[in-house]
């Protein structure tokens, strides 16, 4: 789509261009070719000096077995976070889009929670679950259950999750309840008519037809998992016990600045632009459809 | 429906008090431990009910500080995070605005391009380029400052593409109309589309507003003196491995007041907010 009409001035759309471009360069393209360029470089200890290596930090990073858990931990971390919120914020959206008086008020109610920050989520549950003083703990030690996420990896991903998923459900409650308004009526009262249950109707009808917002959210929901709960993690675990929430995101942050690995967390970094790109452009293929729907 | 509404009705009250209830929790158990002293809060048996050390916790947290890991005083931090997510969202809106209007109101070399090379920084978050970045603005001289925080996180492509999707909308003949009436393209901008992208910026801003104050890495990175942090990154500071030295009482404080803008800002400006959400998506 092209505007008909337009201004003709040779200097002025670069001069108004230029703020965006300018940061754009220097805050973002200059660093991303400085992480590739540094990927293929190999520093001393005391990074005096450095030498062009090729993929060698490429091969060292795809040979440590941390990595492969870093990916493994990412895997089970994003689809627990987008099956539990998906479903969660489906189930309330399904709700809240009945005819009820209080609907608006329920939706104030649950949405509010996108707007607190990862790492403030993360630390409100883990003052919740906390092994000496939280309020949820002890009901879970009475149960039987030596619950301590500060030590044991499994409980530490539980927590996690948890935090991760709460922040989550408001944003894809708000997307789904939008897609469920956007179905005609008639639609379903027509399932209705021809002697549809309320299951069956949601399965066969509702449900395929919410099915590019479920898309859309999925995708959604891993690239926040990569990327946004960053802050959970540190708050809450700061990637241990032992490595046990080290994601691919963390691992990068971790390798370069705790362990000075530069060289690998450039190349690690690199790994994961490839991963997001690749997210990205599915997700772009799926809005393309959407348009035409 | 065919079948009886009364009994759906009441499920879907049901399921949906439950969902507030668990979504509201870890926030009422937050105010509830910044209401009562650190003994309270340290034995794990604390009360679920307000104590009465509510003025004198948030007193200190705001204008004294812990005493024993950050030192420094949360009104601080939080005229920090004021600062950096005020800068983001006009930051952002400013030059997208503006970079927006050339490219759907001009026709130059390399329009096309303009754009792609701005479309892109969608797809890389900050997190995956974050060393190089630290020492580009190391090396700038803007670590510890307002700048340093602000100016990398606003070179992003949402802002144009709202503008742009949005702009593409006007109707051709308002351009032709104000051009008739010999406007250029300052006045155009200034006094059709500006007022007309009114809303549109407002949602952005909210969306932006909450961006901005949430940021965790970036801050946690860029400011090493304690008067330069953000109220977020104070937070994780205060909360130390060895536990008798956080005061949870005062955390929980903070926790509390670093959810109060953004939330809100969501609350207030909702029909703002939704809209912001949705269209920065597309």
């Amino acid at each position: 789509m092209e505007k008909r009409a337009v201004f003709s001035s040779k200097l002025l759309p670069y001069a108004l261009l230029l703020p965006q471009l300018a940061i754009t360069f220097v805050f973002f393209y200059w660093p991303a070719s400085q992480a590739l360029w540094q990927s293929f470089l190999l520093e001393d200890a005391f990074g005096l000096s450095s030498e062009f290596v090729g993929f060698e930090n490429y091969r060292a990073v795809l040979a440590q077995p941390e990595y492969y858990r870093a990916m493994v931990t990412t895997v089970i971390f994003s689809t627990l976070v987008a099956a539990f919120s998906l479903s969660c914020a489906l189930l309330l959206a399904t709700q809240a889009d009945k005819q009820l008086r209080a609907a608006p008020t329920f939706k104030t109610l649950l949405i509010w929670p996108y707007a607190v920050a990862p790492a403030v989520a993360g630390v409100l549950w883990l003052f919740m679950f906390h092994p000496s003083l939280g309020t949820l703990a002890r009901p879970i030690r009475l149960a039987g259950i030596d619950w301590n996420p500060l030590l044991n990896g499994r409980h530490a991903m539980t927590l996690v999750v948890l935090s991760a998923t709460w922040k989550q459900i408001s944003y894809n409650f708000l997307f789904f309840l939008a897609g469920l308004q956007a179905i005609p009526r008639s639609v379903i009262e027509a399932a209705a008519i021809d002697g549809a249950k309320p299951m069956r109707r949601f399965w066969t009808v509702i449900f395929p037809l919410l099915s590019p917002t479920a898309f859309f959210l999925l995708v959604v929901n891993i690239v926040y998992v990569f990327f946004d709960t960053f802050g959970i993690i540190d708050a809450v675990t700061g990637g241990g016990p032992s490595g046990a929430t080290t994601t691919l995101v963390y691992k990068v942050y971790a390798d370069g600045r705790l362990g000075g690995d530069l060289g690998g967390s450039a190349a690690q970094s690199v790994i994961l632009m490839i991963i997001v790109i690749a997210l990205t452009a599915i997700q772009f293929r799926y809005v393309e459809r959407r348009v035409q729907y | 429906m065919v079948e009886s509404r009364r009994h759906r009705n009441l499920m879907a009250y049901l399921v949906l008090t439950v969902g507030v209830f668990v979504v509201a929790f870890p926030v009422y158990v937050a105010f509830i431990a910044s209401t009562h002293d650190a003994a309270t809060v340290i034995n794990g048996n604390m009360p679920l009910t307000p104590g009465d050390q509510t003025l004198e916790n948030y007193h200190r947290t705001v204008f004294v500080g812990t005493a024993r890991t950050t030192r420094e005083p949360v009104g601080t931090m939080m005229l920090n995070s004021f600062v950096m997510a005020l800068g983001i969202a006009t930051g952002k809106i400013l030059i997208s605005i503006l970079s927006a209007f050339a490219v759907v109101y001009f026709r130059f070399p390399f329009r096309k391009t303009a754009f792609w090379i701005i479309f892109i920084t969608l797809m890389l978050p900050v997190e995956v380029r974050i060393y190089p970045t630290y020492k580009i603005v190391a090396d700038l001289g803007l670590l510890d400052t307002y700048t340093g925080l602000i100016l990398p996180l606003i070179a992003s492509a949402t802002g144009t593409l709202l503008f742009r999707q949005f702009f593409m909308t006007v109707p051709d003949e308002l351009l032709e109309a104000s051009k008739i009436d010999g406007a250029g393209a300052f006045r155009f901008f200034k006094d059709t589309l500006v007022p007309l992208s009114l809303t549109t910026m407002a949602a952005l801003f909210v969306i932006q507003f909450i961006y901005g104050w949430n940021q965790y890495l970036w801050p946690l990175l860029i400011t090493t003196t304690d008067s330069m942090q953000t109220i977020v990154i104070g937070i994780k500071k205060m909360i130390v491995t060895q536990d008798a030295l956080t005061e949870w009482q005062l955390a929980m404080a903070t926790a509390v007041l670093a959810m109060l803008p953004p939330v809100a800002v969501v609350v207030l400006m909702q029909r703002l907010f939704v809209k912001g959400l949705v269209e920065t998506e597309k």
